[in-house]
């Protein structure tokens, strides 16, 4: 029973007092990251990673800070979809279908108490299945080479726009500007300089960070001077906030399923959130709606979407963590943390730093259990956080990242290119070209070309080595299906976004 | 012309330039089978046959905002420039609140109400993250 003696562990590290208290602030915010609408876990994350680092945080307390917002933004994404019909981010959207109505029929309190139970289910089982099946997927990154590796990375850009992806030239574009941003500085193994035009602050690069923060932070804050923080909601009541032991009995179901859907879908790379609580639904509905009760208010139809989607943001830690190849938005910002951090995601992570990793799947059982208690009986501290207008929370937002991207360096130059990617940023949203895959492209760019080296001074420059091995074939067939199969699967399987909301939202 | 086939035209004469740039790039006395310059130019190539389909297969036009909703735009981008150039001239406390307080006026707030948030916002970050968290601020003329 390895998995049990390294959890134990991992407890030992999680349960000092500084660690809980990371927890509960990590929780706390992330449940009102989560909860208000237009910010969701990858640019919530994003804002506070400069911070978390420029405060000295060691890399357990970190990492234990920020994956508690990231789990946090996933059950309060929940509360603005019931409440108000707006999804606090995307994975929550499917959670307005039944939950919406649930809350106009009088019945806010029990459809939050249910959603909350719902979401602690998913999280759970999902948490579980990340100490199972990490480290076996650890055995399996034992045996990549360079060469498999640069297919890896490959397999990760071509499927990142996701089965759900519209353009797949926007996907691929996206994803070669990241790749060519990342080619800016010095290289890092001849020692040339590459794309820097005589500019000095370019020398080292540009930092992710800055990146990041640009492109998720500041671009939001301009799609809301367009739109001038319109639909503002407005006062919500609650009644009781229980759920009745029989709605519980009914849904089990439906939150396993939920479950079990959702965790696969966050494992795949490219899938993410969003389509977990998608398929979530759906099948559902195919399942129970025996009496066409799916859309009007039916439990089921509120539990079975949101376990989905937490469910599969436990799923998406497995592959970032065991292959350092991130399957959504959320966990590539979590990426660019570990790296922050110095910690490099892969097998060798479970071998050097087992402290981080189990300390960290303990936090995730801690920040659970945390959320757990938070939302369902303390939720009504969260309704009032949807009463914060936009005319403070964005020049906050802003002014909370600059800060943020300040303190990294102390440089007014790293400023004016946060402001820069942040206008980017906007007008590739309104182009709908997907922001993911550029930040992919900034943190893997480097990592991906030194392995296409590795791999051709191993051959002699022979490129044939990088179809040379069973493995590598197999991750080149799935990147060349991920990344065509969209085109002619997507029409069926996209989630039907209303126009309005779909580009002010938070991809998972 | 739509915006997209815009979109790819730029994105085309970037990859292309990025190709061109890649090709001027100086190798040193390290010398390996890749090089500085193939993986930029594979890149470049990317980009460029990505840009190619967006410019020949556009999606239909974005809704854009209207002018004066661009002015908007154009404004808090304006504020948050400024912001950086002038953060270090006159220190946190006074350049945050009152680019805090013009974004918060342009979002629709009353403008003493915006000065109260500009204010409060300023105060609120300097006292958590300065006064609690320890994290060193642009210094001003006056040492805060």
């Amino acid at each position: 029973m390895d998995i049990l003696t390294n959890l134990a562990q991992g407890f030992d590290v999680a349960l000092t007092w500084q660690n809980l208290g990371l927890a509960l602030i990590g929780c706390l915010l992330g449940t009102i990251i989560g909860a208000l609408p237009g910010l969701g876990p990858s640019n919530g994350v994003a804002i506070l990673i400069p911070l978390a680092f420029t405060l000295g945080l060691p890399a357990t307390p970190a990492l234990i800070l920020l994956t508690s917002v990231y789990y946090g933004a996933m059950y309060g994404g929940r509360i603005s979809s019931i409440l108000i019909n707006i999804p606090g981010d995307e994975p929550a959207l499917m959670s307005t279908l039944d939950g919406y109505p649930m809350a106009r029929q009088g019945k806010a309190g029990e459809a939050l108490a249910l959603s909350g139970t719902a979401s602690f289910v998913g999280s759970f089982l999902a948490t579980i299945g990340v100490a199972l099946f990490a480290p076996l997927l650890v055995q399996v990154a034992l045996l990549f080479g360079p060469a498999e590796y640069f297919a890896l990375f490959t397999l990760a850009f071509a499927t990142l726009g996701g089965v759900s992806s519209a353009n797949q030239g926007k996907s691929a574009m996206a994803a070669a500007l990241g790749l060519g941003i990342a080619m800016i500085g010095i290289d890092g193994s001849t020692g040339t300089q590459r794309f820097t035009f005589g500019n000095i602050h370019l020398l080292e690069g540009i930092d992710f960070l800055v990146a990041i923060v640009g492109l998720f932070a500041i671009s939001e804050v301009l799609l809301f001077m367009e739109h001038k923080g319109e639909g503002t909601p407005s006062g919500v009541k609650l009644d009781r906030i229980t759920v009745p032991l029989s709605t519980l009995r009914r849904c089990f179901g439906a939150m396993m399923r939920g479950s079990g859907i959702g965790f696969i879908a966050g494992i795949l790379p490219g899938a993410g959130a969003s389509l977990g609580s998608f398929v979530a639904y759906t099948m559902e509905k195919r399942i129970s709606d025996g009496n066409k009760t799916f859309g009007k208010g039916d439990p089921r139809g509120l539990a079975a979407p949101e376990a989905g989607n937490n469910a599969s943001a436990g799923g998406a830690l497995i592959p970032m963590l065991s292959l350092g190849v991130p399957g959504s938005g959320t966990t590539a910002v979590l990426l660019a943390m570990l790296l922050t951090l110095n910690i490099t995601p892969g097998p060798l992570l479970f071998q050097n730093n087992p402290d981080v990793v189990w300390g960290l799947i303990a936090a995730l059982f801690i920040a659970n259990i945390i959320l757990f208690a938070m939302n369902v009986p303390l939720v009504g501290l969260f309704v009032q956080v949807l009463q914060v207008p936009p005319r403070v929370l964005m020049p906050t937002v802003a002014m909370v990242s600059a800060v943020g991207i300040y303190g990294l360096s102390g440089s007014t130059f790293d400023l004016l290119l946060m402001v820069g990617f942040g206008v980017g940023g906007y007008m590739l949203r309104k182009l709908d070209v997907p922001l993911v895959p550029i930040i992919l492209g900034i943190l893997l760019g480097n990592q991906m070309e030194d392995n296409l080296r590795r791999a051709l001074t191993i051959s002699n420059g022979d490129w044939s080595i990088l179809w040379a091995s069973p493995l590598a074939i197999a991750l080149w067939s799935l990147a060349v299906i991920g990344f065509v199969a969209p085109m002619i699967l997507g029409r069926f399987l996209r989630p039907e976004l209303p126009a309005s909301t779909a580009e002010a939202l938070d991809t998972d | 012309m739509s915006s997209d086939r815009l979109l790819g035209a730029i994105g085309l004469i970037l990859g292309v330039a990025f190709i061109w740039s890649a090709t001027q790039i100086e190798t040193g006395f390290i010398v390996d089978p890749l090089g500085p310059r193939t993986f930029p130019v594979i890149v470049g190539g990317v980009l460029a046959l990505a840009s190619l389909f967006i410019l020949l297969r556009p999606d239909p036009k974005p809704d854009w905002p209207i002018a004066s909703r661009w002015m908007e735009i154009v404004a808090a981008v304006a504020v948050l420039i400024g912001y950086s150039l002038f953060l270090e001239e006159v220190g946190f406390v006074v350049a945050t609140a009152i680019a805090a307080a013009l974004l918060s006026w342009r979002l629709g707030s009353r403008l003493h109400w915006a000065v109260v948030s500009g204010i409060g916002i300023s105060l609120g970050i300097y006292a958590i993250f300065h006064l609690v968290l320890g994290l060193s601020l642009a210094k001003g003329p006056l040492g805060f």
